[in-house]
């Protein structure tokens, strides 16, 4: 079964990000980029349903600049197979990633494609559901595990009330969370390895999509700051202050 | 104009949450409908006729329909969006669920989490962990959007009289099933929607030690929520963990309790009126956001915090 999974470049988790003076969006100069998380958390899942005989062969997608080729190399160091990047300079908004994604899907014939539930940038959740959506396939959103049963796969999703299972016919469309599995750093090796492994390179243009994104960013502003309070001394102070100064309890 | 507003329910009940995105649809300014996509969930519909300033309630009552599978749900709203301007849904799994798959088949770029109207078209979204707010502007035909229920007041559940019609041609996919539920029961508030959140962290460490938080929520009537660590860590469920991946609380007053305050377990709850961060270290992130700090071991400050909201109850 040949297993797609769409990853994303995004700016590290780790960076406190920072709005631009102008309110054009933000600072992205020499700030650390990464694999999405949840991107690496397809990727994990799809190399351990490799590892298990299931999945046969592992291709990475990435939307997005030249850049991006760094995404699905670590992609590839994880155990993906080779790549595909569908190269575009300008903003990619979730639909029109969606269209590219199903233009790959449609060349590529995989049974799985496998996304993360959402990128930590734009925070959308959105480009998973809507690629089934454009395949009029089954999805399986929030994923934290799946079991394949011949033609059907058993999927448990986080949802608010707690865990929901449902069965989704192949083939399909997952989103990952968080807890599906813990995904493993590349070795050296691995690393090295991933240089050869091959990466096409396609245009919207050559999959025949339109990209033109349909929102217009007026203004990018930072939120409102808190203000850092006091420090109290002990539990009663704490409750004190709770109930006459803040008057919430 | 008409706003349609997709009802959150479990076929009895008619779920609060949905209010939140009813004023966001009112904020459009024109007409507002609900619909109740489900299967015998008559009594919803009537629910949801009694909301002030609804017009109308669509009533989709199907088998099919039962637990809201996102290949049922969405052919259903795409094809009734073509009579409205907007089509909204807050932002619970549900929503996030089902909203995006229906954009999708109407051609439509969805609007994510909005916390403010600006215009019928112009919305404010958080991005980034709610690092950078998003103003934009949608040309699309129909508006889809998602409602972070934070950011908008619940609307009056009574005083409406809305006439239910019945929508048919609801039908199968084939492609999906729904089979179990894990639901936590609990006597506690609802997180997203309790005026008080106690939540813990790593600092717990472990799943029992949330007693000590529980005996303090009990006396507050608070919910208890938690960071991603401690819900990876197994300590409590997925369904407690607040933050820019999890849940989005803004309650009177959250308590943080052997959390750090990294910038995604912030997105969930910085928006809260009151925070209060009870930490052994001083540095802890968490402070810089707090209201109240408290620097101590929580597993003497939590037994002392309990007993002395205790004494205060039978004083
Ligand atoms: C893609 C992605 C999504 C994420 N989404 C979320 C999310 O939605 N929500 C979320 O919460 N996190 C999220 N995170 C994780 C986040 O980055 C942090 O790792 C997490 O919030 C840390 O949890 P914590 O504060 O409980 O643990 P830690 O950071 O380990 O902090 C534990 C704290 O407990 C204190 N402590 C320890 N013992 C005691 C004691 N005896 N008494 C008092 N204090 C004590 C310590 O001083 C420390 O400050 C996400 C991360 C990523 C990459
Ligand atoms: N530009 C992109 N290139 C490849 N995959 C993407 C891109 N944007 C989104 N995705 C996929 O869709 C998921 C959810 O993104 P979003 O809908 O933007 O929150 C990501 O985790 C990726 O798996």
């Amino acid at each position: 079964m040949k297993v797609l999974v769409a990853v994303k470049r995004v700016i590290d988790a780790n960076v406190k990000v920072r709005v631009k003076a102008d309110g054009t969006g933000v600072e992205t100069q020499n700030v650390k980029m990464a694999m999405n998380p949840f991107c690496e958390i397809a990727i994990e899942e799809a190399v351990r349903l490799k590892e298990a005989g299931t999945a046969t062969e592992i291709v990475a997608v990435a939307c997005g600049t030249t850049q991006s080729q760094e995404t699905i190399r670590t992609a590839l160091a994880m155990g993906a197979d080779r790549g595909i990047l569908v190269e575009h300079d300008g903003v990619l908004e979730p639909l029109a990633v969606a269209k590219l994604l199903k233009a790959v899907v449609d060349r590529e014939q995989p049974r799985l494609v496998i996304a993360g539930k959402q990128a930590i940038d734009d925070d959308s959740n959105q480009t998973g559901q809507m690629l089934a959506g454009l395949l009029g396939w089954a999805q399986g959103t929030f994923a934290s595990k799946i079991a394949f049963d011949g033609e059907w796969l058993h999927v448990t999703r986080e949802v608010n009330e707690g865990l929901e299972k449902i069965d989704i016919k192949l083939p399909a469309v997952i989103t990952t969370d968080l807890r599906l599995n813990e995904p493993r750093y590349a070795s050296l090796p691995n690393i090295m390895k991933a240089k050869k492994k091959p990466i096409e390179t396609l245009k919207p243009a050559d999959l025949g999509v339109d990209v033109t994104p349909r929102l217009k960013v007026l203004k990018v502003n930072e939120p409102p700051k808190r203000q850092a309070g006091v420090k109290v001394g002990s539990i009663a102070e704490l409750i004190d202050k709770l109930k006459n100064e803040a008057k919430v309890i | 104009m008409t706003a349609l507003v997709l009802a959150e329910h479990d076929n009895a009940n008619f779920n609060a949450a949905t209010l939140h995105a009813i004023t966001a649809a009112k904020a459009m300014g024109g007409d507002m409908h609900i619909l109740v996509a489900g299967a015998g969930c008559k009594t919803v519909a009537d629910q949801a006729a009694r909301v002030a300033g609804v017009s109308k309630v669509l009533l989709a009552d199907d088998a099919a329909l039962e637990y809201r599978l996102a290949e049922n749900v969405a052919p259903l709203i795409a094809r009734l969006a073509a009579n409205y301007s907007h089509v909204l849904a807050v932002a619970t799994t549900t929503g996030k669920n089902v909203m995006p798959r229906a954009a999708a088949l109407l051609d439509v770029q969805q609007i994510s989490e909005i916390v403010a109207v600006e215009s019928a078209d112009t919305f404010l979204r958080p991005t980034y962990a709610g690092n950078a707010m998003t103003l934009v502007q949608s040309g699309d035909k129909v508006k889809m959007i998602t409602v972070r229920a934070t950011g908008f007041e619940p609307a009056a559940a009574e005083g409406g009289s809305a006439a239910v019609e019945t929508v048919a041609g609801a039908s199968d996919s084939g492609l999906s099933k729904f089979v179990g539920r894990d639901v936590h029961k609990s006597e506690r508030p609802e997180l997203t929607s309790a005026r008080i959140v106690v939540s813990g962290g790593r600092g717990m460490q472990s799943g029992d030690n949330f007693k000590l938080l529980e005996a303090v929520a009990d006396k507050l009537g608070a919910a208890v929520g938690a960071s991603r660590a401690a819900v990876d860590a197994g300590f409590v469920p997925n369904d407690y963990q607040v933050g820019q991946t999890g849940k989005i609380v803004a309650p009177e007053l959250y308590i943080a309790v052997g959390i750090s305050g990294a910038i995604q377990h912030l997105a969930g709850m910085k928006d809260s009126k009151v925070i209060v961060a009870i930490n052994k270290d001083e540095d802890a992130p968490i402070f810089q956001v707090a209201d109240y700090g408290l620097v101590a071991d929580l597993f003497q400050a939590m037994p002392e915090f309990a007993a002395a909201l205790q004494k205060q109850a039978a004083a």
